[in-house]
């Protein structure tokens, strides 16, 4: 695992984003007090009809989508072998272990019975009918794995180079497992929503879930690590990685064309236009949400389009917001438990989740500036 | 005979004023009038010109009359020596045979158009209605004599009001009430029904004396009942409609929920599909001891078309809602909240910060590449 | 781009493959039968006069322990408890205080019962307890659970640990949570298990005083419901009360019933059957496929995990590629 050198960049930690997403964390931990002295509906708008939220559809589904970077490099550089984007991998697993980490942990603000969660890994508990035991116990298990995945960086920057040498000796293992969970699970977190039968809207509810969130999943990987590439080279005044993230990014296209595919060859199969086009909220999503997809697509497919990094880094925004709509479709726009139920999140709901994201945000600056993730410079 | 009447008309004189404004006053307010017209009442009351009543009975059982002796405010001697001038009632008559027939035809002749004409019994019509005949005449053709001279008619009783129970299943003699012969023969008459067997007399004498004070019909629902005495379902008013609520029922007679006094729904009470003041004004003036459901027995719906002696006695009721009331959960109801102005603006916000900044570094980016700004 | 454009024409061609795979009906899990002694209730809502009896006394006895609204802080839990009065109740809808709901339909002016044109129809809510339960299937620790005898669905709060992902499986929104609950739960109606150990059962059926819920088992009341359709409008006839085989009948009127009983066929079927006079759809009954949600989804989750062989394999590929790849690294 030294294809390259990795080193911390240093600085001061107590910059102004900083302390904005310490003051963020202040106040998610005064409504979550609430939360957890007086029920999930002194905070949440969330009710018996719409009993998940902007938690849920954020914190855990597009959390971990973002959270893909680690998963979607570990395919590109172990299964299909292709070394020369190792320097990516260290800060995509980076941004996956703080993603899944507080989508897991911010599981815990959103279930009511949580001092029984150690249920799902009971044996005579589990339900293996359930999609959700498999969403839970996948999530879990690739937390796990993705720490220790990320050890050599933490071990080397404690000075513990023995260590690190040692895990990454058996690191194959955990790296193969480190791409077959997120497959289950990301894939899983679409079925997720098949159960859910009629009360999803057509436009959304369709047996390849599991097949559209995995590859939407996968692109929402590819593009966080550009996105994140560039947006770290600016915030921290390095060089851009253009040339790397230029042919990476020659995969998205595809991947794009693939799930834009299956997407509409699904509507078009069981004659779903008329919902496309009815020309409501939910029509409307569809079709937002898709012209995001075809956007990057276009964008990115001409190969000399890539090396502008002002349009790399607006695709891998668009796919993000694409992802992340997608997401927040199955789950809410285009869920409806029947005439008469309503649902927007709360200031406070909202706020928590902008909480959960400082918490993110401190995380990686401390990181990135205290333990060797980013490449050291000056490395060709 | 005369002293008996003398010692009546000195009993009555016993009867102080301030009694009798008082029991005009309270007729008032059972009528729903303000309580001025008490006086007004009073007045009509004892006016010396008492309007003339005649009372035909057809297929009936003396019970509506019966009825009236139990009122107490007024009785029915005030009533009927007082209050109005009856001029002819078989049960009352003094004569009999051709002489109180003579009395009257006298009486339609000297009043016509103008007494109140009162039926008890339904009216037979099948076989050109020979099955009640009065002095030879069938009961058919003297309503139609008498009824169209009247100035209104007053159907007293189930049977005159909609069959009762000569029109009970397989109705042998075409019993009809009056107001579908009117119909039929086109006699224009008003007719006003005070259905029950026997009805409330105070529904009766309710009628007269607004008639009397107003000179004019009390309003009437659909089924020409007044609307102050037939307005609501026996139900609504009914003294164990709490046990209802709470879904405490008897479920056999003498079995627990019967002898603690619960609902009598489920033994047939038609309380729920009769219209009739029953448990508001009570029977007798003797307590809630005297009507079917305050002595245990469920309602059996006497004064409701189609329900009094048409549905079987412990069938359970169909109950009537005009609509169902509104505090009955609807179907969709609305539930869960929507955006609040705080949350709205946030979500706004954080849309607009995270699109305008992805624009603005695109933008940055774009140029520092024109500039140069490239890779190492 | 260094992946072969070859291999994603392949991968494009293959999501052809995938829509079909994906929209085959095959996929779907077989469909579950009816277990042996299932019971269940059959709600008559011609005969339904909006009494609210049920409510009341399902309340009252499921309040009481091993009922599914036991335990309480105090006593019944009434929807909108007054500290001083405890005492007047009007649930909007089913939640977790409130597991039985008799909701009203009307339309236009609303004064015939029955009726589809300016009528009104009432409606009992409550778990239909599904012969192939969504919920059950959705819950990932088995806290809802499908009774293998009665087909009760029950729920056990020491294994839950409150997803509510039963709340989003549910077709008809039946199970509730406390959302004003530091240590919530979720309530469902459990068909009064409680009571059938002392020979009682539904309270609902106990208390309804015109027979239009009565319990029983489901086979039986499919059979009385048929026999209702069959029968002639207008005529009086025998309607048991309580139970289906109850000795207790009255005379009723027979009305005007829509040709269909739901809960026959809907969703897989379910042990709670409804008749009307009015159509389902008016009364908040979802128009479902035959085929159970869950079906679906086992049937997606069985095909790719079956016995775990898929993963496995896919397991050993991946961890052989990457362990050449980091090898070569070394090198």
């Amino acid at each position: 695992m030294s294809h390259h050198e990795t080193k911390a960049i240093g600085g001061r930690l107590l910059t102004t984003t900083f302390m904005a997403a310490v003051a963020l964390l202040i106040v998610m931990a005064v409504l979550l007090a609430k939360r957890f002295g007086m029920g999930l509906g002194a905070v949440t708008n969330m009710n018996d009809g719409y009993a998940w939220g902007l938690w849920i559809a954020y914190d855990v589904l597009v959390g971990t989508a973002f959270a893909c970077g680690g998963f979607a490099m570990a395919l590109l550089v172990y299964i299909f072998n292709k070394g020369q984007y190792h320097p990516l991998v260290r800060p995509a697993i980076l941004t996956s272990v703080f993603g899944y980490t507080l989508a897991g942990v911010s599981i815990f603000f959103d279930i009511g019975r949580y001092w029984q969660f150690y249920n799902i890994v009971l044996p005579w508990h589990i339900n293996f009918n359930s999609v959700m035991a498999e969403v839970a116990l996948c999530i879990l298990a690739y937390v796990v794995v993705l720490w220790i995945e990320f050890t050599p960086a933490l071990a080397e920057g404690l000075g513990q180079k023995d260590t690190a040498g040692k895990l990454n000796k058996v690191m194959f293992f955990f790296i193969g497992l480190g791409v077959l969970l997120p497959t289950m699970h990301q894939s899983s977190l679409g079925t997720l929503m098949v159960i859910a039968g009629p009360k999803l809207s057509p436009l959304w509810q369709t047996n390849l879930l599991p097949v559209l969130f995995l590859i939407s999943a996968i692109t929402m990987g590819y593009s966080i690590v550009v996105f994140e590439s560039l947006l770290g080279s600016s915030a921290f005044k390095r060089p851009l990685e253009t040339k790397m993230l230029e042919k990476l990014s020659g995969v998205i296209p595809w991947l794009l064309i693939v799930y834009l595919v299956v997407r509409f060859g699904e509507i078009l199969m069981n004659g779903k236009l008329g919902y496309v086009f009815s020309f409501d909220l939910k029509g409307n999503m569809f079709l937002l949400e898709n012209l995001l997809y075809i956007v990057p697509a276009v964008l990115l497919f001409p190969k000399e389009k890539r090396s502008n990094p002002g349009t790399l880094f607006l695709a891998a925004f668009l796919i993000l917001i694409a992802g992340s709509m997608y997401r927040f479709d199955t789950y809410l726009v285009g869920f409806d438990p029947g005439p008469g139920w309503r649902y927007f999140p709360s200031a406070s709901e909202i706020l928590i989740t902008l909480g959960v994201i400082s918490v993110e945000v401190i995380g990686y600056l401390i990181f990135v500036k205290k333990f060797p993730v980013l490449p050291k410079l000056g490395h060709a | 005979m005369n002293q008996r009447i003398q010692g009546l008309g000195n009993r009555l004189a016993e009867v102080s004023r301030r009694d009798f404004i008082k029991w005009c006053s309270a007729a008032a307010v059972y009528l729903g009038l303000p309580a001025g017209m008490g006086e007004k009442i009073a007045e009509a009351a004892t006016a010396p010109q008492r309007p003339p009543v005649l009372w035909l009975s057809a297929q009936e059982c003396t019970g509506c009359g019966e009825t009236l002796l139990r009122a107490n405010h007024p009785t029915l001697e005030t009533l009927i020596l007082d209050v109005i001038s009856l001029e002819y009632y078989e049960t009352l008559n003094t004569g009999a045979g051709h002489q109180a027939e003579e009395a009257r035809v006298e009486a339609m002749k000297k009043y016509e158009g103008q007494y109140i004409l009162v039926v008890d019994g339904s009216i037979p019509v099948k076989d050109d209605g020979i099955y009640c005949k009065i002095g030879g005449k069938t009961a058919l053709s003297l309503l139609e004599e008498m009824g169209s001279k009247a100035f209104a008619t007053i159907a007293i009783g189930s049977c005159s009001s909609w069959g009762g129970v000569p029109s009970a299943d397989p109705n042998p003699t075409g019993a009809t009430p009056v107001h579908q012969i009117f119909k039929d023969k086109g006699i224009k008459t008003p007719v006003v029904n005070i259905p029950g067997c026997p009805p409330n007399p105070y529904n009766f004498l309710g009628t007269v004396l607004y008639f009397l004070t107003l000179k004019k019909l009390p309003e009437l629902d659909a089924e020409l009942r007044p609307k102050f005495a037939y307005g609501r379902l026996i139900h609504e008013n009914c003294e164990r409609r709490p046990h209802f609520d709470a879904g405490r029922f008897a479920k056999q007679f003498g079995d627990e929920g019967h002898r603690q006094g619960h609902c009598l729904y489920m033994l047939g009470c038609k309380g729920p599909e009769t219209f009739n003041n029953c448990p508001a004004i009570l029977f007798n003036d003797v307590g809630s001891g005297a009507w079917p459901v305050g002595t245990g027995h469920p309602c059996f719906g006497c004064s409701e078309k189609g329900v009094g002696f048409h549905a079987p006695l412990h069938s359970p009721a169909r109950p009537i809602y005009v609509t169902p009331p509104t505090l009955y959960a609807s179907v969709f109801p609305e539930q869960g909240k929507g955006a609040s102005g705080t949350a709205a603006a946030l979500a706004a916000g954080i849309a607009g910060a995270v699109i305008g900044a992805g624009a603005a570094m695109a933008k940055n980016l774009g140029k520092s590449s024109e500039d140069g700004g490239e890779e190492k | 781009m260094d992946l072969k454009r070859r291999d994603f024409l392949k991968m494009a061609a293959g999501s052809g493959a995938l829509l079909a795979a994906g929209s085959h009906p095959a996929l779907a899990a077989p469909r579950k039968e009816l277990p042996p002694n299932a019971v269940g209730i059959l709600y008559d809502a011609t005969l339904c006069i909006g009494c609210q009896s049920c409510m009341v006394n399902c309340k009252t006895f499921n309040s009481v322990e091993g009922g599914a609204l036991y335990p309480q802080k105090e006593g019944i839990p009434y929807e909108f408890p007054r500290p001083d009065q405890r005492f007047w109740d009007r649930p909007v809808d089913l939640s977790s205080n409130t597991l039985n709901v008799i909701k009203a339909f009307k339309t236009g002016t609303g004064v015939n019962k029955d009726s589809e044109t300016d009528g009104y129809s009432f409606v009992k809510r409550h778990c239909m307890h599904c012969i192939d339960p969504a919920c059950v299937s959705a819950c990932p620790v088995s806290a809802l659970k499908k009774h293998p005898d009665t087909g009760v669905v029950t729920y056990s709060k020491d294994a839950c640990i409150g997803c509510r992902y039963c709340q989003i499986a549910c077709p008809y929104n039946i199970p509730k949570f406390e959302w004003d609950e530091a240590l919530p739960q979720i309530r469902k109606c459990q068909l009064c298990n409680h009571r059938y150990a002392e020979g009682k059962y539904a309270a609902c059926c106990e208390f309804c005083p015109t027979g239009a819920s009565i319990f029983g088992k489901v086979t039986d009341l499919q059979a009385e419901a048929k026999r209702r359709l069959s029968l002639k409008e207008g005529t009086y006839q025998a309607y048991p009360l309580q139970t289906v085989d109850s000795k207790h009948t009255i005379p009723t009127r027979v009305a005007r019933y829509l040709d269909h009983v739901y809960g026959l066929a809907e969703g897989g079927g379910t042990q709670y059957l409804l008749m009307s006079g009015v159509p389902f759809s008016s009364l908040g009954l979802p128009d479902l496929p035959e085929e159970a949600a869950a079906a679906v989804s086992e049937g997606i989750q069985h095909t790719l995990y079956k016995g775990m062989i898929a993963p496995a394999v896919l397991l050993a590929g991946l961890v052989f590629s990457a362990y050449r790849s980091t090898k070569n690294g070394d090198e």
